[in-house]
């Protein structure tokens, strides 16, 4: 699964990190640190973490349909036409 | 044209945060014809923070960290690994390096900019010299990391610069870290506060070495072996990483008639780009750190911005207001907003603080690291703030920007209640553009603004 973090939106509650600790992590005192591709196996994990932010910075692909993955990108532009 | 606007292809030139996040709003916002999708390296949109921070340190690989979809994209067509070569506005078609010609209604720019190289070709070639920019530069630093190394320079301290010197001392690497200002974050955050992220270099065993430049990368063999600096000193290393800045990914627009240049794309603050001749488009649209937008809450200014929430809203504002009826079109008007760990310290910031002329220290304390500070303008309005390990209050102070308040008084009894100058280095007199622009025609009401082609004179008008 895919993740990303709005930290201008995060205020370092850790709730994530302590749901989640395998991927999210506090540097110092309030920098987040967080794995963007989470192994599938963190999936139940991680989505706990999501809801439970107290500011829902973190948003993830879990919800958008699989069919997504039908726009995984061409590897060259010869398609173009 | 009224109400929902009829576009049938749109195309997005930039294949990272704003172009993705462009995409995902058009098709949030109801846009069902042809999205395509042209970014020059082959990767899918990754995000470009991490590579600084939890790639770096190790604990993220480096193909680690691609953006979710937040939006179904439907049927977009991703056109990755040939970069836009140029953009033919009368034609209505973009035109890739390979000859492909992509046409649009409306096209948004997002090609974004890439890593400014060191100005020397055969020593930037030398093994061992790296920039930090895509996933694949991550990679390559982090094999020398991992190879052994005795010593990085980072060239500049800016926030990249900052970050990479952090992830070297994690991992237990000496790291000198020259820079051409008296501080590192000078030119973002001014000489107060470079004072006190110079002290966390120090204190985390970083040589730090202001107010010199590197004035050549010395090598044997190929590699990279030591920095000859201004002051006369040499500093023996494995790895030289090049932190000077980006460079905007505009070339590619210079036959296009839009105003754009070193400086990135004008655009109003409705994300629609500038023309040659001070015309806004109306089928151009330009986000993310190759915008140069006028703010409404900045006097007007333009503002080029890289930070991570611009390529994010303004992707959002642009999208929106290419299929929207005209007279609901919004500004991109939200304040900036940045952030960086490096050391162990969440450090953000908001507002503008290099438009500031004064300081002062409202919570915390400098000397300990942990404070939040505002910045004043000439006329004692609040500008931008910064906040070292205080991130809770930068809404607060996001609030006063936004209602144009006075510089606040220290919120901490103990500190001092004046302000003190921000000691901003004096901004470089950049040209806007490489080719002069010249005013042509003779009635006053006929006349129109071009800009001249490499060679070409005026005269030829």
């Amino acid at each position: 699964m895919r993740v990303v973090v709005d930290l201008a939106v995060c205020q370092g509650y850790a709730q994530c990190a302590f749901l989640a600790p395998d991927a999210f992590r506090l540097n110092g005192t309030e920098g987040l640190m967080y794995q963007p591709n989470p192994s599938g196996d963190l999936r139940r994990a991680v989505l706990r973490a999501v809801a439970a932010c107290p500011v829902q910075a973190i948003s993830t692909d879990a919800a958008v349909p699989a069919a997504t993955d039908a726009s995984v990108p061409a590897a060259r532009a010869g398609d173009a036409r | 044209m009224p109400g929902k606007s009829r576009a049938q292809r749109i195309v997005i030139v930039g294949a990272s945060l704003a172009g993705l996040w462009g995409a995902a709003t058009l098709r949030k916002e109801g846009f069902d014809g042809v999205l395509t999708i042209i970014g020059d390296e082959n990767d899918p949109p990754y995000d470009r923070p991490p590579l600084t921070k939890q790639v770096l340190t190790g604990w993220v690989a480096p193909d680690h960290t691609v953006l979710p979809h937040l939006e179904p994209l439907g049927d977009t067509r991703w056109l990755l690994g040939t970069p836009a070569a140029h953009l033919d506005r009368r034609a209505g078609e973009v035109v890739l390096a390979d000859g492909t010609r992509v046409p649009y209604d409306l096209v948004l720019i997002a090609t974004g900019v890439r890593n400014r190289p060191w100005p020397v070709d055969e020593q930037a070639t030398l093994g061992g010299v790296c920039g930090v920019r895509t996933r694949g530069d991550a990679a390559r630093l982090i094999g020398h990391l991992e190879a052994g190394v005795s010593r990085v320079v980072v060239i500049g301290a800016g926030f990249t610069g900052s970050e990479v010197a952090s992830a070297c001392r994690h991992r237990g690497i000496d790291v000198t870290v020259v820079e051409q200002a008296q501080a590192p974050l000078t030119g973002a955050l001014g000489g107060v506060v470079g004072d006190v992220a110079a002290n966390l270099h120090t204190t985390n065993g970083v040589d730090l070495r202001c107010g010199v430049t590197v004035d050549a990368l010395e090598g044997s063999g190929g590699t990279f072996r030591a920095a000859a600096l201004s002051d006369g000193t040499t500093v023996d290393a494995d790895v030289a990483v090049v932190a000077l800045g980006g460079m905007r990914n505009t070339e590619w627009l210079a036959d296009s008639g839009l105003a754009s240049g070193p400086l990135g794309v004008a655009a109003d603050a409705g994300c629609r780009a500038v023309a040659v001749n001070g015309l806004v488009t109306d089928d151009v649209f330009v986000a993310g750190d190759v915008a140069r937008f006028a703010h409404p809450l900045f006097d007007y200014q333009f503002l080029t911005l890289e930070h991570w929430e611009n390529a994010v809203v303004g992707a959002q504002v642009a999208a929106r207001n290419m299929i929207c009826a005209p007279e609901d079109r919004r500004p991109h008007a939200c304040v900036p907003t940045f952030w960086s760990t490096q050391f162990g310290v969440n450090i953000k910031s908001v507002g503008v603080p290099s438009l500031a002329d004064q300081i002062i220290v409202t919570q915390g304390s400098t000397g300990a690291g942990s404070f939040a500070a505002a910045y004043g303008d000439c006329d004692g309005r609040i500008v931008g703030a910064v906040t070292f390990d205080h991130g809770r209050w930068i809404d607060h102070y996001r609030g006063l920007i936004e209602r144009a308040a006075a510089l606040p008084e220290p919120y901490d009894a103990d500190l001092p209640d004046k302000p003190e100058p921000a000691r901003f280095p004096p901004h470089p007199a950049a040209t806007y553009h490489g080719p002069t622009v010249v005013v042509t025609g003779h009635s006053p009401t006929r006349m129109d603004a071009v800009r001249l082609p490499d060679g070409r004179s005026a005269r030829d008008y």
